[in-house]
């Protein structure tokens, strides 16, 4: 049973604080991801969500606690090694490279050599070049592909930087809001698209939108001040008084 | 891309459904727009039957200048890194050549006049290389690089952001030429070294060595502008720009930036290098006052004013600011430094984007016409 169960946990936030002076972003904060799962992970604003997406990609180290990616610790790991063992994270402000046009923007993310001086040629090489039109195609940006980035639609940024992020073959992809301003059908667009990506990829998703996460039909975790809070499927959330009073206290 | 391509103006030219008003305007300056970068290079090529020995030789340093400012473009507009310090890079390139030249003048046995004056005896040792014209040239080309390779990755690989790395380069310019001054007996302090006769055996003043190296330098700019554009339109020029867009997102896709700033960094200190050579050949000097802190702004400026996207830009700002200096200086010597600042102020506020950008902006207006 414990053997069956450490064979497919890809991901494990075990005890993780961040403080920041003081102030705990978050607090001895744990879950779990098993491989090929979507998680949605919701909460109120400032409850350590991005904070969480920050620690798990080494963008910020933990106080206390570890991170766990298959087995091993990579809470001290440098950035570039933390992506190279396979996490990669999309940006709650759309972090695309404004002045390359879409392709490129793909494919410098499909690159699987990425030290400086293999840069030092022409074009995009044929492998990658297939990895480019596929995610081009995926993420409907076809069309756009000889467009700068920065001249995009807010819409169609957010689904490039999704699409940068799926093609660099990460197993683990962390989008943090990803639907943020975006319409009604441009959401469902975007949880088609991560319902497209099926058992290969583990999809860690942070939204508030609660039609989304419904669409997504994913297991949530609720955060609260950096604390885990509640999990469950959306049905339960949904009925959780302590979630809906962490809510309302916020909204009010 | 980066320059104000004169395809533009023959595609307007060509467009068929332009104004007909300006569309006979456009088509006629069609073949205008696409001769004169054709022209210009003839114009320079043919420059020392057209000009006399002076302004030949004016012209000679403006464009190893030029070669300089080209690096600027790269890692300032391309890269993002405003460098207050690449007077340190040009002055090691054209130290590196005035000690070799120096050495070829002395009679066996002796040292240079400015370390007798100041009770030395013998060579220091360092000096001793540079008798070697292999090892010079070397020099000339790596010290500059290697130096600024180190420098660039000491400061960014503690992620220093970009204001303090252009604050940590202006006091390396201003350290260098303090030390220059402070070390009289070995670098011939504020006066620096002069005087050079000949170069690998070629006699300085002979009109066919003064012309042929005036069209090394120019070949210099021209493979340098050539070569450029090639970095940029490679894989190496899109991680670059990445670089200067967005960094953190660059890290996160698994890439290292660092290294690609340095090494953008290292080769416009390569290029800084040949054109403090070479300038030191043609103006015959050089000094502490062509190399601290004012003059690595006044670098800046060249680019700022030329268009810091755009080669072509860069190389014509260099050469029209420093034509206006050379005019200015001679009759107005206090007033040069005010002038430059006024037109600092003028071009950034105006035109932030330099000559270039702005010619750039009435191509795209006449063809939207
Ligand atoms: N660099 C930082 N320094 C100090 N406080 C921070 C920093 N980054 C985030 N915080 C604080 O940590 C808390 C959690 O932020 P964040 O993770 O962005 O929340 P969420 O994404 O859930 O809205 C917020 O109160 C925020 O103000
Ligand atoms: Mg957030």
């Amino acid at each position: 049973m414990k053997d069956e169960s450490t064979r497919d946990l890809l991901l494990a936030v075990d005890g993780v604080t961040v403080d920041y002076g003081g102030f705990k972003a978050l607090d001895g904060f744990s879950m779990t991801l098993q491989r090929g799962e979507t998680r949605v992970v919701i909460g109120p604003n400032g409850a350590g969500k991005s904070t969480l997406c920050d620690t798990i990609i080494g963008r910020v180290r933990p106080t206390e606690g570890a991170i766990l990616f298959r087995g091993e610790d990579i809470s001290a790991l440098p950035e570039q090694l933390i992506v190279a063992r396979g996490i990669c994270r999309k940006f709650q402000a759309p972090g695309i490279l404004p002045s390359l046009t879409v392709a490129d923007n793909i494919g410098l993310a499909a690159r699987r050599d990425r030290r400086w001086w293999r840069s030092l040629g022409f074009g995009i090489p044929a492998g990658e070049q297939a990895i480019v039109n596929d995610i081009l195609e995926q993420v409907g940006l076809t069309a756009r592909r000889a467009t700068q980035a920065g001249l995009l639609a807010h819409g169609e940024k957010q689904w490039l930087e999704i699409g940068m992020v799926i093609a660099t073959g990460a197993e683990l992809i962390l989008l943090d809001e990803p639907t943020a301003g975006m319409g009604p059908a441009e959401t469902r667009r975007t949880a088609e698209l991560i319902h497209s990506l099926g058992d290969s990829r583990t999809v860690l998703v942070i939204d508030h939108d609660m039609s989304f996460v419904e669409q997504l039909g994913a297991t949530v975790t609720v955060m609260h001040q950096g604390r885990f809070l509640a999990q469950g499927d959306v049905q339960a959330i949904r009925n959780n008084a302590e979630v809906a009073s962490v809510y309302l206290g916020h909204t009010a | 891309m980066s320059d104000p391509d004169p395809m533009i103006l023959s595609a307007a030219g060509a467009a068929p459904g332009a104004a007909p008003l300006t569309a006979p305007l456009a088509a006629r300056l069609a073949p205008v727009g696409k001769a004169l970068p054709w022209l210009a290079l003839g114009l320079a090529v043919a420059a020392p039957w057209l000009l006399s020995a002076y302004d030949l030789n004016l012209l000679a340093r403006f464009m190893a200048m030029a070669i300089l400012a080209l690096g600027i473009v790269l890692i300032w507009g391309h890269g993002g890194i405003l460098s207050l310090g690449h007077g340190v890079f040009f002055g090691l390139g054209g130290y590196a050549l005035a000690i070799h030249m120096k050495l070829a003048d002395l009679p066996q046995g002796e040292i240079p006049d400015f370390m007798q004056w100041s009770g030395r005896t013998a060579l220091p040792w360092w000096w001793e290389p540079f008798s070697s014209p292999m090892f010079t040239l070397l020099a000339v080309l790596v010290l500059p690089a290697l130096v600024a390779g180190l420098f660039c990755w000491a400061v960014f690989h503690r992620r220093v952001g970009g204001t303090y790395f252009a604050l940590i380069s202006q006091a390396l310019a201003l350290a260098f030429a303090t030390l220059l001054v402070s070390q009289q007996d070995v670098t011939g302090g504020f006066n620096g070294l002069t005087q050079f006769s000949s170069l690998f055996g070629f006699g300085l003043t002979r009109p066919s060595v003064v012309q042929g190296l005036y069209w090394v330098t120019l070949a210099i700019v021209v493979a340098a502008y050539l070569g450029l554009r090639l970095l940029l339109a490679s894989r190496f020029g899109m991680l670059l720009r990445a670089a200067r867009d967005g960094e953190n997102r660059l890290r996160f896709l698994g890439y290292s930036p660092t290294p690609v700033k340095v090494a953008a960094f290292a080769l416009s200190a390569l290029l800084a290098g040949m054109a403090g050579a070479l300038f030191t050949l043609h103006a015959g000097v050089i000094s502490p006052a062509l190399v601290g802190v004012i003059p690595s702004i006044e670098m800046i400026v060249w680019v700022a004013i030329g268009g810091r996207y755009s080669f072509a830009g860069a190389i014509l700002g260099t050469l029209l600011i420093n034509i206006a200096r050379d005019s200015i200086s001679s009759a107005f010597p206090e007033l040069w430094l005010y002038v430059m600042g006024a037109l600092f102020i003028l071009v950034v506020t105006l035109m932030p984007d330099g000559l270039a950008g702005a010619a750039r902006n009435l191509i795209e207006r006449a063809r939207a016409r």
